[in-house]
């Protein structure tokens, strides 16, 4: 499990206008040369710097690779980066809150308590 | 020693200056509503005249990052730079720019660490909205200097609410021993139930209009102790899972005093979540 590096994709891209437009146009792609460019990227330090160690796991990889933002959500991402990259990347798509209640809607079958967020 | 003229409790909520600036088929129904009672609640503070507001928010995964997360942090820096492209992207939010008040933060991290606040500190920071909206509703004009202070509310594991109650008994202590002669203003910001990125999200209303109700009455009467008997790290998750935010609403009942009752208080149902606006006078009325 690695909520901590979905957490780091979902803040990286989020922040970068063109890695939003990437992300939703071939999240695949993106996804991949992600994981193999930026994962270890210490994101305070100049590029000589790096981690070593951080990889998604397969079921991590294939939610963002897919978009699938309710498998997200049950991995345990944040939900607040989550619902602000997919919002930022669909909303357009939708009449004006359409996008934040689909969201809801897909969402509707998780109970109490949902799952532990903690890194 | 300076005075501490008013501490004022909102919601920040970063769809109000889109709706209040729309205008023709743009502006929402709810807006002129919205804009009659945020201006109400702004003249709290004008009446109060102060010279400088510390402002307690919290950052929204802007500058802060889970490779070094601090869980109170005091900015100590001559300006400010404010609101981020993702904030202008999905709440339309203006840049914006504010001089810091430095000698007070210094002196908030000193006197706060040797209280027992091992605060954090950041000599360049860049503040959300959760700072942001309070000054676009309660002091546009920004014109006066600033102390901002964050909590951790979002990136588990938290604080206890209990603690969030003592720093905003110590912010108090501190800025009514401040060796100035500045009128201060303390206003933080949080959140009722809130739900975002879950399945309640986006409703009606606020998802909890129980917890929102009765966190009203904790607040309007200064009831810290009955507040923290029901509040925990776990069931703020049952109201809404962004409901942590409520601790900032407790760090400023713990400004305000246990018992105080607060001078102003509104409420604004919104969709999605429950506006919320607080004022207290600590000296019984303004001067």
């Amino acid at each position: 499990m690695s909520k901590y590096l979905m957490n780091k994709f979902l803040f990286t891209v989020d922040r970068d206008p063109e890695l939003v437009e990437r992300y939703r146009e071939d999240p695949r792609g993106t996804v991949e040369w992600w994981e193999a460019e930026c994962a270890n990227k210490l994101l305070s330090c100049h590029g000589g710097e790096a981690s070593t160690w951080l990889r998604f796991d397969d079921v991590e990889r294939e939610a963002l690779a897919a978009h699938d933002y309710p498998k997200l959500f049950e991995l345990g991402a944040h939900p607040f980066l989550t619902l602000t990259l997919f919002i930022a990347m669909f909303e357009r798509d939708y009449e004006p809150l359409g996008f934040q209640t689909e969201y809801a809607r897909r969402l509707a079958h998780a109970t109490l308590p949902y799952p532990d967020i903690a890194t | 020693m300076a005075e501490l003229v008013a501490v004022i409790a909102s919601t920040h909520h970063p769809f109000y200056y889109r709706a209040s600036t729309a205008t023709g088929e743009d502006r929402p129904p709810f807006a002129d509503e919205w804009v009659r009672k945020v201006e109400a609640f702004r003249e709290t503070l004008t009446k109060a005249r102060p010279d400088v507001l510390v402002m307690v928010g919290s950052d929204h995964f802007h500058q802060l990052w889970l490779d070094n997360m601090p869980q109170f942090l005091v900015g100590k820096a001559p300006f400010y730079d404010a609101n981020w492209y993702n904030e202008e992207r999905e709440f339309g939010l203006p840049r914006m720019f504010f001089t810091g008040q430095e000698d007070l933060s210094a002196y908030i991290l000193r006197e706060g660490l040797d209280a027992g606040f091992d605060l954090a500190f950041s000599n360049e920071l860049r503040i959300d909205h959760s700072i942001t909206c309070p000054i676009i509703t309660l002091r546009p004009q920004n014109d006066l200097p600033i102390v901002p202070i964050y909590t951790n509310i979002f990136a588990p594991p938290l604080p206890q609410p209990k603690r969030f109650v003592q720093l905003g008994r110590t912010i108090r202590e501190l800025v009514e021993s401040w060796p100035s002669d500045k009128r201060v203003a303390v206003i933080g910001t949080g959140h009722l139930s809130l739900e975002l990125g879950g399945p309640r999200q986006f409703g009606p209303h606020g998802p909890d209009p129980e917890f929102d109700r009765k966190a009203v009455e904790w607040i309007s009467s200064g009831d810290i102790e009955g507040c923290l008997s029901e509040v925990t790290l776990e069931s703020l998750h049952l109201p809404g899972n962004a409901t942590h935010g409520f601790m900032d609403f407790m760090l400023m009942m713990g400004v305000a005093g246990e018992g105080a009752k607060a001078d102003y208080v509104d409420t604004y149902d919104l969709f999605h979540t429950m506006e919320a606006y607080f004022t207290w006078y600590p000296n019984g009325g303004v001067a």
